[in-house]
């Protein structure tokens, strides 16, 4: 899974430099490289993109281009230039993506149902392409007439034939045959070199010659230029009703609108296609009884694991941050940087890591700190509960330290003096000034970070992967999933292979959850902006 | 103060909401970033036809196959202009990020891989079968079988793979038949202060390891699906709810943390590898991956059959690698040509098993690389082993399969119920409920 880093204080851009105004030199030089290389590098793309024919992308590119340039050559419009690159990478990154997952909950696309129609039909019948039992191997030659490809053919007794695409294969008696009895030549005919077998293998393979007059003894045809053998198809496809027949029972698989060949007991063709499915996977998330049964707990422990974590990491990192900001501390930096270390750490490989140290026998934790107690830290609902929200606290208080310094270093500290001047003592300087103060700037990441934890996939998979499992549902579902692994093991983990369409419904539903509360608590932040404004 | 702190972050919280549906909606796009990599070569190699001039095919390999299989596509160069290019990609994605990127036409030609992908890869139809012609009964049978899916084969294998019990003789000197000897050897070494733990196996901590115990498992005829007349499997006949079963998981109880301790639920594959190595028990339950540093740490091995718990044969799943074909490859002609005339050469395949050390699967490579006593005894145990179905219906077995046995195993639940209502779980799991 792609990692999802907490939102860090980069978010601030550094104004730029008032020195690159337009009208300098210098800046207008720097301008004009920059801009050139970022046009060198589109001309690139959409010279790749013609060659591909992908058109659509083209104009788009094309598009984009010719705005960045507008953008950024003519004079004015400075908040624009500012803006640009961000909108540029938000919509190739961010609003691109959610239109996909969007499209994607509509449609079946997952595991059977992987490509379009015309190339399910062609892996059907490529798959169908069965060899005859017990038919020779015959060595081949690739010959050519008026520009029509043939192969010569011979068998293990060494007969030579001749034949191609709609004329039967044909003995030919005058063929030129090599030290081995291999046919290598035949008048009126032009035998390829290797090289030029490479260069038109697309014709060569669909060289289909048949046998005899009699299409059931099947036709010959050659994979690699040197080999050829007698296949027969066991399935085959009418174009017009959009129907294989299976050769052998007569059984008929027709499509019948759900993006697979159906035959009228419902068996199906294992290669399927990608359909749309209107609301399909929308109702299945809300009927299924795999999501159903075990939904409320899930969503509890969801709620409790962001809103604790939120809290614990919160409270953690300020009271750290209080602590090391006292101005008579020496050696600060050091306890800093410390402190900060497991932000640095990626939180998949920490939570392996933890999850090796919790092991009961031979963990760090239960060894050093407990005695050698064998204490199941992560089998046990409750204690793995536990383990999930300290892993998950050790990885987070880093950050909000990092913020809570900030904020706190830009408090004035006339404040400070003012309040111990009142004769305030220092935990109401604390709780009646300082707090407050620190939440106008703080709020708006604490509901980043709640927005984040809502969907801290990496801890709880690398972790304890959702277990210990419930006993109530088929579903590999445990008492430590929150709703994004629920989602991840719904989706790809039952029923067979993996099933995307419904793993993209599911997340816009997550996404609409989170994009709520995310709205409702700004607003609240902004009451306790005019609170203290 | 106000607007400058709130501003930023404000739109950076939208920003994650969405990102956070993006990390979904990115492991259903699969491997979005591979794409450009592989856009140039097919590109170019669709450039090179029309003139009619040198091919390139090119083939996902992952970071551990991949050393095995340069010196090959050096020579295949050389003896025929066409070149190979290997794209090295991670293990864990590469399965997955072929399935996505073949049907946009910027997959591969060739991809190397284990056979029971075979199963979703023909489901998604992205490979197309190959003709081992006469070639085919140069291969040891059971990979053929591997790589046969509904009647068609559909790679080339070279490299073969089963599990066995490996003995520590300074400890054991004398091999044992069936599991309860191995116990007793065990627990004597234990007994007379020369191991620690009379047996190891090693147990993920999430899944448990329904691989490594199948061999047990199948003593007591539970096979896992049953198998046609041509060797392959049947989906529609689940065997895990065979009588043994039940008998299977409460010797699971019996042998678990509850029980005797032989199978320990805290004991990882990578703590099991370093106990043995330290010399700390007799036996370990492995592959020929753990043989070489149990070797470099001074151990005198054996490679035992694999024990017996009831009447019948101990089969281990046979994992075999194999080259497969883009179903929508441009080069499909070339890909055969190496893959199915070079790839399955006496040389390429030494060449293979030289740097890979994997024991190969054509016969002629086998017998030589057989002179070395620990692959010749792998491999006799590997003869009587079944293949990994490759089936997707399997995808819905494991995950029940290791939450079940870790469960009987940790000694919770009653070993009854709990397998008889994983057998339910399956059932209803594969049948799409």
């Amino acid at each position: 899974m792609p990692t999802l880093a907490p939102p860090g204080p980069a978010a601030t851009r550094p104004p730029k430099k008032t020195a690159l105004r337009a009208d300098s030199t210098l800046g207008l030089l720097v301008k004009i490289v920059l801009l050139g290389l970022v046009d060198a590098f589109a001309v690139y793309v959409m010279i790749t993109l013609f060659l591909q024919e992908k058109w659509l992308v083209l104009v788009f590119a094309a598009v984009v281009t010719v705005l960045i340039n507008w953008v950024y050559l003519r004079r004015g419009g400075l908040p624009a230039k500012y803006l640009a690159p961000g909108i540029f990478f938000l919509v190739i990154f961010q609003v691109f993506v959610m239109i996909y997952s969007g499209y994607v909950a509509f449609t079946n696309y997952g595991d059977g149902h992987n490509s379009t129609k015309a190339d399910a039909v062609n892996a059907i019948q490529l798959s169908a392409q069965q060899r005859v039992p017990d038919s020779p191997a015959y060595r081949v030659t690739i010959l050519e007439r008026d520009g029509v490809f043939h192969l010569l053919a011979t068998e293990p007794d060494g007969t030579v034939s001749v034949g191609t695409t709609g004329e039967p294969l044909e003995e030919a008696e005058a063929a030129v045959t090599d030290s081995t009895g291999k046919g290598t030549e035949l008048e009126g005919y032009r035998a390829l070199q290797f090289g030029e077998v490479l260069a038109n293998q697309a014709d060569i393979l669909a060289i289909t010659v048949p046998f005899s007059d009699d299409p059931e003894d099947g036709s010959l045809k050659t994979g690699d230029g040197s080999n050829a053998y007698v296949y027969r198809p066991s399935l085959s496809y009418d174009e017009d009703t959009s129907t294989f027949t299976d050769l052998e029972t007569g059984a008929t698989y027709t499509d019948r609108g759900e993006g697979s060949f159906q035959a009228e007991d419902g068996e199906q063709l294992s290669t399927g296609w990608k359909i749309n499915v209107g609301f399909d996977n929308f109702t299945k998330a809300f009927s299924d009884q795999n999501i159903r049964g075990p939904l409320l707990q899930v969503m509890l422990w969801t709620f409790t694991f962001a809103i604790v974590s939120v809290l614990s990491t919160f409270a953690l990192g300020l009271f750290l941050a209080n602590a090391f900001n006292l101005p008579d501390l020496r050696g600060k930096r050091i306890y800093r940087i410390l402190m900060i270390l497991p932000y640095a750490f990626p939180a998949f490989l920490a939570g392996l890591v933890w999850s090796g140290l919790l092991n009961p026998e031979f963990g760090f934790v239960n060894n050093t700190f407990f005695g050698g107690a064998d204490i199941p830290w992560l089998t046990d609902p409750v204690l793995a509960k536990v383990s999930v929200l300290v892993v998950n606290l050790w990885l987070g208080f880093p950050y909000m330290f990092l913020v809570c310094t900030g904020a706190l270093q830009s408090l004035p500290e006339e404040v400070n003096e003012a309040a111990r001047m009142d004769g305030a003592s220092a935990w109401r300087t604390f709780t009646a000034i300082k707090l407050p103060l620190l939440l106008v700037s703080v709020a708006p990441l604490l509901i980043a970070s709640f927005a984040f934890n809502f969907n801290n996939f990496n801890v709880i998979y690398m972790l304890t992967d959702g277990g210990p499992r419930f006993d109530n549902t088929t579903a590999n579902i445990g008492h430590t999933d929150i709703l994004i692994t629920m989602v991840y093991e719904i989706a790809f983990g039952t029923g067979v292979g993996r099933d995307y369409g419904l793993a993209s419904a599911l997340s816009i539903i997550i996404f609409i959850i989170v994009a709520v509360i995310s709205a409702i608590s700004f607003r609240q932040t902004k009451a306790l902006e005019d609170i203290n404004g | 103060m106000k607007v400058r702190s709130t501003q930023p972050t404000r739109r950076h919280a939208l920003i994650t909401g969405v990102m956070s549906v993006a990390v979904l909606a990115l492991t259903a796009c699969g491997g979005g970033a591979s794409e450009s990599s592989s856009t140039t070569t097919t590109s170019a190699a669709a450039a090179d036809l029309a003139e009619g001039g040198s091919t390139t095919l090119t083939m996902w390999v992952d970071a551990e196959r991949a050393p095995a299989l340069e010196e090959i596509t050096r020579s295949f160069k050389e003896d025929t202009g066409i070149e190979v290019k290997l794209a090295v990609k991670d293990f864990a994605a590469v399965r997955d990020d072929f399935i996505t990127q073949v049907p946009t036409g910027k997959g591969p030609d060739l991809i190397v891989g284990p056979h029971d992908w075979l199963g979703t890869f023909v489901q998604n139809g992205v490979v197309a079968p190959v003709e081992l012609g006469d070639k085919a009964a140069e291969f040891q049978e059971s990979a053929v079988q591997a790589m046969t899916y509904d009647g068609s084969v559909y790679g080339v294998p070279y490299a073969l793979e089963n599990i066995a019990l490996l003995r520590n003789t300074d400890l054991v000197p004398e091999p044992a038949d069936t599991f309860d000897e191995v116990i007793a050897n065990g627990e004597a070494a234990v007994a007379a202060g020369s191991a620690v733990y009379p047996f190891l196996v090693g147990m993920d901590p999430k899944q448990g390891d329904p691989y490594h115990l199948y061999p047990l498992q199948t003593s007591l005829g539970v096979p896992v699906f049953g198998q046609n007349e041509d060797g392959s499997y049947n989906a529609d006949e689940l065997l895990l709810g065979e009588p043994g079963g039940v008998e299977f998981a409460k010797k699971l109880v019996e042998w678990g943390d509850t029980g005797s301790k032989i199978i320990n639920s805290n004991i990882t594959g990578d703590i099991a590898k370093e106990k043995f190595n330290a010399g700390e028990s007799p036996y370990f339950l492995t592959g020929p991956w753990n043989v070489p540093d149990a070797q470099a740490a001074g151990l005198n091995l054996a490679v035992d059959k694999l024990p017996t718990v009831g009447d019948e044969d101990a089969q281990p799943f046979i994992g075999v690698n194999g080259f497969f074909i883009s179903s929508q490859s441009v080069n499909a002609l070339a890909a055969n040509e190496f893959a199915v005339n070079y790839l399955s050469t006496e040389a390429a395949q030494d060449a293979m098993y030289d740097v890979g050390g994997r024991p190969p699967a054509l016969k002629a490579s086998f017998d030589k690389a057989a002179s070395d006593p620990i692959v010749a005894a792998f491999g006799e145990i590997g003869a009587n082993g079944v293949p990994m179905p490759a089936l997707p219906e399997m995808q819905a077995v494991w995950a029940d399969w290791g939450a079940t046995e870790l469960a009987l195993i940790k000694g919770s639940g009653d070993p009854e119920g709990a397998w008889t209502t994983m057998v339910g779980n399956i059932e209803a799991k594969i049948a799409g409920q």
